[in-house]
């Protein structure tokens, strides 16, 4: 065993990656739990504020459905790059052989995994509380679904940025908002668009769209920030 | 070679010694040339046959609006070229032009609103071009309150850096789907700056405002930059002298 | 237990000047690390001792003068040195909701190779508890496990690795140290305390200080 094949120190491949992080995510199941609790506290709250009026509801619930789901993203992902900054380990992905992208990449894919996919699975459930027609329900669901993904992506830049300073949630708020503002517009639009009746396929490819660019570019930015805020 | 002037304006001293001479007359052109436009526009150009005079407040809004966007790429390709080649000069022309833009950004909202008043009836309308300007604005708070989170200024500065790119990706994406959703929610009003049917009479004093808006805006960044300069290299020994007030020797 | 290949490998620094937050720490500061040495970097705190193991590996950048791995200047060569390096830094890069046994595993071990090198650490029995329930010093052995691995990269870069270990700890990493040198490994490391090891050379960063008049170089110094 005397020639070097393999260093120790090659880094973990994507696929080991993915697995220990999803291993990480499941063993601390209020990150789990949070973002899908605070959006249903949040959403319970609005007819509290309206007014039950289900005209009124049924008009407001997808902006407000997808608002609650960004926001929830977002707070969740303040946290996303956290742990492994204070113990060090990002500082060794940052000196590991393999890109960081594909590690960023694989932090962002659980982390949809274990917020995006369930606001999305859940939605239809909030839905029928605040009475959305029920020619949204899929649409709102594939539109979460393809969005959920790239609020992921970009709420990764702002976490990388941010990662380094103590009170970051607020900041990494104002970063990340605006550069929402697209994913928000098409993702209410296309429910709308089914709500009125119309076909809503454009403005759920233009989020297709959206997530692939996202997910082409948001880690590169992402891994930039981190080797930035690793030498801090 | 090629590569000397680039290296030269990298460096702090070079940039403070050789700009200074450029700040006078910059500013006798941008007051000039405002005072200009302004008497121009607001005095002399004909009425509008629709708006009446309200118009006129697009001798500010236009200029305002046009650098408010243009200083966001400026910034960001300083920032760019500070994280390619390392210029850390160029770090601080980014950081001397957010809070500029921010302002610039404020006063096309403010005078978009003062126009909206008479013409639409209310201060505040969600107008596709308003609403760009809004997050456009939120775009710059963004890179300012991140500048002024890091403890160490050399972090700010690429942060600040890779920011401003991911937001300059983000505009005209940003600026598309505003556009399309204000096409979705409402039918086509007014708007602020119709520039297909702009009479020459009219033309001319806003082009010489924007000229002058140029100036100003040149004006600006290099005095905020100069202090910036002065700001970071003041314990070194030929800022020292600088503050003392004493003539530079001629120098790198 | 197997030890790294003797790869030919050096690292050689010529009149280094590194700079952090506009300030330059050290100036004029030449070694060479070639198979079989290991240095010492010490000096007063702030003296640079971090800033230099992290500009010798490639993760800062603003530095004047040569680095070169192999005779090739870092710019070029960084992917191959850190093909080559195990890196321990301050935070030891020990995930505290992982087992001992799962962050080995990430830094690519095999179980039996984790499970023997933990047992050289004194961290056998502890191998499935989460690292987050262990003391800081057994944390820290859970990192320096990672030199007990086959395969162990030969050059290492190690920040302070003697904080918060015992006695015991001390001498068994010194032991582990001598076999890797004696393999042909490298080894570069910081530390406060003086180390028992017969090849161990000593630099003191602060004989390198750069007077306070000049140390300022302000925001430019790349191009000046």
């Amino acid at each position: 065993m005397s020639s070097v094949d393999r260093p120790a120190t090659a880094g973990p491949g994507f696929s080991a990656l993915l697995r220990v992080e999803l291993l990480l995510a499941l063993r601390r199941g209020a990150d789990i739990a949070n973002p899908l609790l605070f959006f249903v506290t949040v959403l319970a709250l609005l007819p509290l504020g309206v007014g039950p009026e289900p005209e009124l509801l049924a008009r407001m619930a997808p902006g407000m459905i997808w608002v609650v789901a960004l926001l929830a993203t977002m707070l969740s992902q303040e946290s996303l790059f956290r742990s492994d900054f204070e113990d060090g380990s990002l500082e060794q992905l940052t000196l590991s052989p393999q890109p960081l992208y594909f590690a960023v990449l694989a932090k962002v894919a659980v982390h949809w995994l274990v917020t995006g996919l369930p606001l999305a699975l859940l939605s239809p459930l909030l839905a029928l509380m605040l009475n959305l027609p029920a020619g949204g329900y899929l649409c709102l669901f594939v539109s979460l679904l393809l969005g959920s993904g790239c609020l992921s992506l970009i709420g990764a830049v702002g976490a990388a940025l941010t990662v380094s300073l103590r009170r970051a949630g607020l900041l990494m708020a104002l970063i990340v908002m605006p550069l929402y503002v697209p994913v928000l517009i098409f993702g209410t639009g296309a429910v709308q668009a089914a709500l009125d009746g119309y076909a809503y396929h454009v403005q759920l490819a233009v989020l297709a769209a959206l997530l692939a660019a996202a997910a082409a570019l948001a880690p590169l930015a992402a891994a930039g920030a981190i080797r930035i805020s690793t030498d801090s | 070679m090629a590569w000397q002037w680039f290296h030269r304006l990298g460096s702090p001293r070079w940039f403070y010694q050789n700009t200074g001479a450029w700040l006078p007359w910059l500013a006798l052109a941008s007051v000039l040339l405002l005072v200009l436009g302004a008497v121009w526009g607001l005095g002399f150009a004909p009425q509008d046959s629709k708006q009446g005079n309200s118009y006129r407040i697009i001798y500010i809004h236009v200029p305002a609006a046009f650098l408010a966007l243009a200083g966001y790429y400026i910034m960001a390709i300083s920032g760019a070229i500070g994280l390619i080649w390392k210029m850390k000069l160029s770090y601080l022309v980014m950081r001397a032009a957010a809070p500029i833009g921010a302002v610039l950004t404020f006063i096309s909202l403010l005078t978009g609103a003062v126009w909206g008043k008479p013409t639409w009836g209310t201060y505040w309308v969600w107008d596709a071009r308003i609403t760009s300007m809004l997050i456009l604005l939120f775009l710059y708070i963004g890179v300012i309150a991140l500048s002024r989170a890091f403890v160490r200024e050399q972090v700010a500065d690429k942060a600040c850096a890779v920011l401003a790119l991911v937001g300059t990706v983000n505009i005209p994406i940003i600026y598309k789907s505003v556009d399309w959703w204000f096409t979705l929610h409402q039918p086509a009003t007014i708007k602020l700056t119709e520039s297909s049917s702009i009479d020459a009479s009219m033309f001319y004093p806003l082009l010489t405002m924007i000229i002058g808006f140029y100036c100003f805006y040149a004006w600006t960044l290099l005095l905020h930059t100069r202090n910036l300069v002065l700001q970071r290299e003041w314990r070194t020994s030929w800022a020292q002298q600088a503050l003392r007030g004493e003539p530079l020797a001629a120098g790198k | 237990m197997s030890e790294p290949a003797t790869s030919r490998h050096r690292l050689s620094v010529r009149d280094l000047s590194c700079e952090r937050d506009g300030r330059r720490l050290f100036a004029g500061l030449s070694f060479e690390l070639g198979a079989g040495a290991a240095l010492q970097l010490e000096g007063a705190n702030g003296a640079g001792k971090t800033t230099l193991l992290r500009t010798l590996i490639g993760s800062a950048a603003d530095f004047a003068g040569e680095i070169l791995w192999n005779g090739e200047p870092l710019s070029r060569a960084l992917p191959a040195l850190r093909e080559s390096l195990l890196y321990i830094g301050h935070q030891a890069g020990v995930r505290r909701g992982l087992t001992p046994l799962e962050n080995l595993a990430w830094y690519g071990a095999a179980e039996d190779d984790a499970l023997w090198a933990l047992e050289q650490v004194d961290l056998f029995g502890f191998e499935d508890s989460l690292c987050q329930q262990l003391s800081a010093g057994q944390n820290r052995r859970v990192a320096l496990a990672r030199l007990y691995l086959p395969y162990a990269a030969p050059l290492w870069v190690l920040d302070e690795p003697l904080a918060a270990l015992d006695t015991a700890g001390v001498a068994a990493l010194e032991a582990r140290m001598a076999a890797h040198l004696d393999g042909g490994g490298s080894i570069l490391l910081t530390s406060h305390q003086p180390l028992a090891l017969a090849q161990l050379r000593r630099l003191n960063l602060s004989d390198h200080a750069v007077a306070p008049a000049d140390a300022w170089v302000g925001g430019a110094s790349v191009f000046s």
